[in-house]
Parts: C-alpha cells; structure tokens; sequence
C-alpha cells in the first residue's frame, strides 16, 4: 500500500474578491521511500496541496474535502491536536526561501533541538549530540561549532542544508520539498539535489518535491503529478511522463526545457499565461492555450483518464490517443536531437 | 557589541550639547531681561545691572554656555534659579521623582493594557472583541490628554464627592484624588502624605489618562506586528516543526513582534516627557512639566536649562538603553 494516497483533494479559500479554488480535484499517492514530482506554473496549487496534507494553510476560510490517507489515517480527518503530533515527526516540510524560514532570533542549535524535544523525551544535550549528527549528515562543516551561530551567519546554501537537518531530523517517512533550490544559485541547486537524493538512500524516506523545473524532475523523480489550474493534467511514472506524454501541457513544458544543444537558443515557453482560479474557462482549463484545441475541449472536462494499457499513467485530454502517441514520439525524437 | 555602545555613547554626548546649545540660543533670541525680572518692582537701571552682574548675564552667550559646560562637568551643578537663587539641582531632583512615577508606571500600565490586547485582536481578527478594540484605539488616539484627563477627574473624582449623579442624590464620598501627590517615601515639605499606598492612591488616575493615550497607539503596532509575523516563513516552519500553537507564539512570534515595540516603547519615553507636562498639569503633580513650565513663565533659564537638559540626559541614556536591548534581542545587530 501507497505511504500517502491523497484522493479528490479539494481546498477552497474564501477571499473578498470570490472563492478561490486554488486545488480543485487532486488524486496521487506517494509510495515509501520513492519521490513523487509535483510540476506545474506559478499558482497551479502545487504548495497549497501540500499544506493542505500538513494542515498549514493560512487563511482564516478555507473549505477542505477529500482524503489524505498517511499510513491508514486520513489527515484531513483527524483533530489538529493529532495532526501536529505528525508534523516534523512523520512528515516534515522544508520550504522555498531558506533566507526566511528560520527564525533569525533563535540560533541554529536551538531551533534544531526544538524539532528534536518536539516530539521525543530527550535532554538537551542528547538534542544537541543529534543536531551535530543532523548538520554532518548535511554536510555542514565544523558542525560542533555551527550550533550557537545565528541564521544570518550562514549563506543561503547553508541554510537550506539546516532545513534539510531540521526536517530530517526525526526520521520522517514523508518529506515535502516546496521549490527547495528555487531560491539558490545553479552550483549551489545540484549540491543541494544531490544531497537529498543522497540522504533519501540513507534515510529511506519518500519525497515530495515541488518544482517547476522539469530538469530537476527528470534527476529526482520515480513518478510525476504535472499540475495545472489546481488540477492534474498527468500522472504516471517518471518514463510515462519523459517518454509517452500524453497531454498537451506536458509537451509544452518539455519543449520548455533547455538542453544542452539549445544553449544560446531561444527556449521555447508555453504562449500565454495561467488562468484565474477565481473563474477558471470551461471545459478544459488549459483550452484558451492548447494548440491542439478543439470544439468538444471548449465545453466538456476532460475525464483524467487512465492511458490505455499503461500501469496508472493518467491524462486529461480529449485528443485521440493515435495523434497523442505521435506527438509523444516527435517531442521525444526532437529532445534526443537536442541533447545529443 | 562593544564598539556598538561606544558609537552609541558617542552619539549620545553628540547629541547632548546640540540640545543645550539650542535651548541656550533659542532663549537669548527671546527678546527679555531675566535681570530686570528679579531685580524686584520698578527698579533703577543700577539695580538692574548689578543684578544682571550677578546672575552673569552680562556675559556674551558663549561664555556662558562655557561656564554652565564647565559647572555641568566639574562640579555637578545645573547653577542656581534666577528668582529665588535655590539650587536647580535640588528643584531638578524634587521634581524628578514624581514625573517618573507617572511616566514610568503610565507606561507599565499602558504595556500591560496593550499587550493582551493587541496580540488578541491579532490572532482573532475581525472578531468583536478585535472591533472593540480597534474602536477604543481610534478614540484613543484621537483625545487629547488635559480632555482625558478632565474626563477622569469629574467622572471619578468630582461626581463621588459631589453627592449627586444623573438627578440622583447619594451620600457623597471621596472614590479618586484628582489632585496633588504623595512621595513614595517621606513626606517634603508642605506635603500631608506619604507612603506607597497614598501614592499609589493619588496616582491611579495620572497612570490611567497616560495610559489611554498611549494604550491605543501601542493596541494597534502590537496588533499589526503580530499579524505581520504570523505570516512570517519562520513561523509556518515552526508549525511544520510540530510546534504547539502557544509554543509557536511565545518563542517564534511574539519575541520578533516585539523588536519594533521596544525601539517605540524608547522613542516614546521621550514623547511621553511632553505629555507629562500636560497629565502633571490636570493632576497638579509637582514634577519636571511643572518646573518647567513655571520656569518659562518667569524667564528662569537655569531652570529651564536643568529640566532640558535632566530631560535630554534622561532621553539619551534610555535611547542608549533601548539600542543595548534591541542588540541583545536582536543577534543581527549584536553579532552583525
Ligand atoms: N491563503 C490563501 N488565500 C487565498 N488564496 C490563496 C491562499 N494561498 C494560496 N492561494 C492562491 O492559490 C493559488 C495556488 O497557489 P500555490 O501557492 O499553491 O501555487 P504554486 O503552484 O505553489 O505556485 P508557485 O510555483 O508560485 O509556488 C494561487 O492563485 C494563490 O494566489
Ligand atoms: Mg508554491
């Protein structure tokens, strides 16, 4: 069984200007110790789905439904009493901006044994022998010494390898990644990514990770959940997605990506910009962008349906699976044209 | 940090002669002759200038700021008032007490008040008590300290002992002193009370018009402060960390709302030494407000010099203060 099955995910902000349904129908699951992707544009509802599971979201009113079964319980269910005790116990969080996410008050080796005395009876000292051992395993150098120093007094790169201690420090089975080197430069992203897959062989947790960065994907991931509009538009295994895109939007992103052959080229971005979640289009929501589109995408949603004789490879698009089987072919002869 | 408080203490004593100097020039721009005014009714031109020999007005400017300087420095003394020749000093340290009563435990009082107050209406917005509160703050902010305090004294002092309320008649009793202050300790001269329970008694209403004023604005800064954290990334991760919702507000919000405040809290003392003139005159409390407003009206500029100059020293060293706390809350700024 799945460690995370999140069924029909729906969460709902009132606001002054309407409802915003920031996501609006989100199924995946995430199997132990595997990472599952998140992809999508900026205000696809990629954040909100996780804060969501974590019961994070700020807003005064929200309308949540669906499911969010961890390990047999549902989440969403249960009282926030019980949900806290799995924050940063069984599921931890670390976040896009580390130059923001630690409190600049507090020194590192306080805010490190805080998620330690948290959720275990332990001293302060064996808080401490455990935050060393966390700031080691993210390679942190001098980590003994680093303890009393304060969030200001380490780079940005740093930081986010605090986060990673602090998330990871109660051996969690789930770790959520929101945009975790969104933030950093380009050296500093793969050493970061290389540290997580690294920690995730040692620590044998499963991952979420946000991103909009299909390369970063295509490093990390064993499935993939491409959002858009605060719906799934695909799902399926990191081959399904890399290799048998079935949904327009997909395409557009890969076609996005910039390889190697195409440096100093023109990347190729997606023509126009994300719809409104306040009053999204009918019928398709990626309609009013999709060069494929047709009459039936303008009034009938698609069904988010499985690909025929795959696994649990799922799209959302009413093409006909012969003209998806063709694109999926021609983009990847064209990305295997420009990578080699 | 060290090298922090020199540079601050260096300001500091910057600071500290541009204000003498201004008062200096800024009286001797007002067209008037201390002389004339102490030498008594109608006296002769003689009279006046040995007079003016003796309180060393006939000097130019500068050298008496060089003498009051030299006076300040050396032997500790803010000189003698020119109208009854009592050392400003002593009226200086009479005084001082009892403003800092009412500054002092009107800003406990209005802390005290804006604290709950302000981080409530933060976590429940919108809700009535947070409307009440915003209400309150605006009138609050809007009155004026002698209304205020005019208000108190006919409401808690004038009605109890007047006997009578709203066409109703009562056995009249005293509830509030609206006048006048007991010493903490030992009774000065004239005075017919002391001790901490007259002097708490006779300062309620002083501590309560301060209060008001200061009350709202402090609602409202606390307020929006804690709101503005809430929203903090740091504060979401303490939340993910697990971190019970008290335990998220007293260590990650409420300790970084709090910066701001204690920067206000130090500016404001300042301000507050203003509105004290004001509250000391409603409550006729003997302190630096009333020294120096009589002061002025006499044209006694040793006076006036030893309350601003009390004044500026008061003001500096707890601007010093709140600078040092702020470092030491603050770690960006201690170790930056
Ligand atoms: N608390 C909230 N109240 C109202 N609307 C919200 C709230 N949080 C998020 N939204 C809206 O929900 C939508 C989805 O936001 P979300 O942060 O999940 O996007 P995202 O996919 O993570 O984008 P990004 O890549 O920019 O992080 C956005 O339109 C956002 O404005
Ligand atoms: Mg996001």
């Amino acid at each position: 069984m799945a460690l995370l099955d999140v069924r029909d995910l729906r969460t709902h902000f009132h606001t002054e200007d309407g409802i915003v349904r920031a996501v609006d129908g989100v199924s995946f699951s995430v199997e132990k110790g595997k990472t599952l992707a998140i992809v999508g544009e900026s205000g696809s509802g990629k954040s909100v789905t996780c804060l969501t599971i974590m019961g994070l979201n700020s807003g005064r009113r929200i309308d949540i439904s669906g499911e969010a079964i961890f390990d047999g319980v549902d989440l969403l269910a249960i009282p926030k009493d019980e949900l806290r005790r799995y924050r940063g116990q069984r599921i931890s969080m670390i976040f896009q901006d580390p130059m923001t996410s630690l409190n600049p008050v507090h020194t590192i080796g306080r805010q490190l044994r805080e998620a330690v005395q948290l959720h275990a009876d332990v001293t302060k000292a064996q808080a401490n022998a455990r935050a060393v051992e966390m700031l080691k395993a993210v390679r942190i150098p001098r980590a003994e010494t680093r303890l009393d120093d304060y969030p200001h007094q380490f780079s940005g790169g740093m930081r986010q390898r605090v986060m990673i201690a602090m998330a990871l420090i109660n051996n969690p089975d789930l770790l959520i990644a929101d945009e975790p080197t969104t933030a950093l430069d380009v050296t500093t992203q793969a050493q970061i990514l290389k540290l997580m897959n690294e920690l995730q062989r040692d620590f044998g947790s499963a991952i979420i990770l946000i991103t909009h960065d299909l390369g970063v994907v295509a490093e990390t991931a064993d499935d993939v959940l491409v959002m858009y509009a605060a719906q799934p538009a695909e799902r399926g295994g990191y081959e399904d997605i890399f290799y048998r895109p079935h949904h327009p939007y997909t395409w557009g992103l890969l076609r996005s990506l910039p390889h190697l052959a195409t440096i100093g080229e023109d990347l190729k971005p997606i023509p126009g910009a994300p719809p409104s979640l306040l009053n999204p289009p009918a019928g398709c929501r990626f309609h009013p962008r999709c060069p494929y589109v047709m009459d039936i995408c303008t009034t009938v949603v698609p069904e988010f349906a499985l690909v025929p004789g795959s696994g649990d490879h799922r799209a959302a698009c009413h093409l006909d699976e012969e003209t998806k089987q063709r694109e999926a072919a021609t983009i990847l002869t064209e990305t295997l044209a420009d990578s080699a | 940090m060290t090298r922090y408080i020199i540079r601050r203490l260096l300001w500091a004593i910057v600071l500290f002669v541009a204000i003498t100097i201004i008062t200096y020039v800024i009286f001797y721009l007002v067209p008037t002759d201390p002389a004339r005014l102490a030498a008594g009714r109608n006296p002769t031109p003689a009279q006046v200038k040995s007079v003016a020999h003796y309180l060393g007005t006939d000097r130019p400017v500068w050298y008496q700021y060089g003498l009051f300087l030299k006076r300040l420095v050396i032997d500790h003394s803010l000189g003698y008032s020119f109208a009854d020749r009592v050392s400003v000093n002593t009226d200086v340290l009479n005084a001082a007490p009892v403003t800092a009563s009412l500054v002092i435990g009107g800003a406990i009082l209005w802390m005290l008040i804006a604290i709950p107050v302000g981080v409530f209406s933060a976590l429940h917005p919108r809700s009535k008590t947070d409307r009440v509160a915003m209400a309150s703050v605006l009138v609050g902010i809007s009155a004026h300290p002698i209304w205020i305090g005019l208000i108190l004294s006919y409401v808690f002092g004038y009605i109890p002992s007047s006997g009578h309320a709203l066409g109703f008649s009562f056995p009249s009793f005293t509830f509030l002193p609206i006048q006048g202050y007991c010493n903490l300790r030992g009774a000065s001269q004239g005075q017919v009370c002391s001790g901490p329970i007259q002097w708490l008694y006779h300062l309620i209403l002083p501590w309560v018009t301060f209060a008001i004023l200061y009350a709202a604005f402090y609602v409202r800064m606390i307020r929006a402060n804690v709101m503005e954290t809430l929203n903090e990334d740091y504060v979401r991760t303490a939340r993910a960390k697990g971190a019970p919702e008290l335990q998220v507000l007293r260590s990650h919000v409420l300790r970084n709302a709090m910066l701001p405040v204690v920067t206000m809290l130090g500016m404001d003392i300042a301000i507050a030494l203003g509105g004290a003139v004001l509250v000391e005159n409603v409550f006729g409390l003997p302190g630096l407000g009333q020294l120096a407003v009589t002061a002025v009206g006499t044209f006694d500029l040793p006076v006036i010099i030893g309350t601003v100059v009390f004044a500026s020293i008061v003001v500096i060293t707890f601007n010093l203060l709140v600078d040092i706390l702020y470092a030491w809350i603050d770690p960006r700024i201690r170790l930056g």
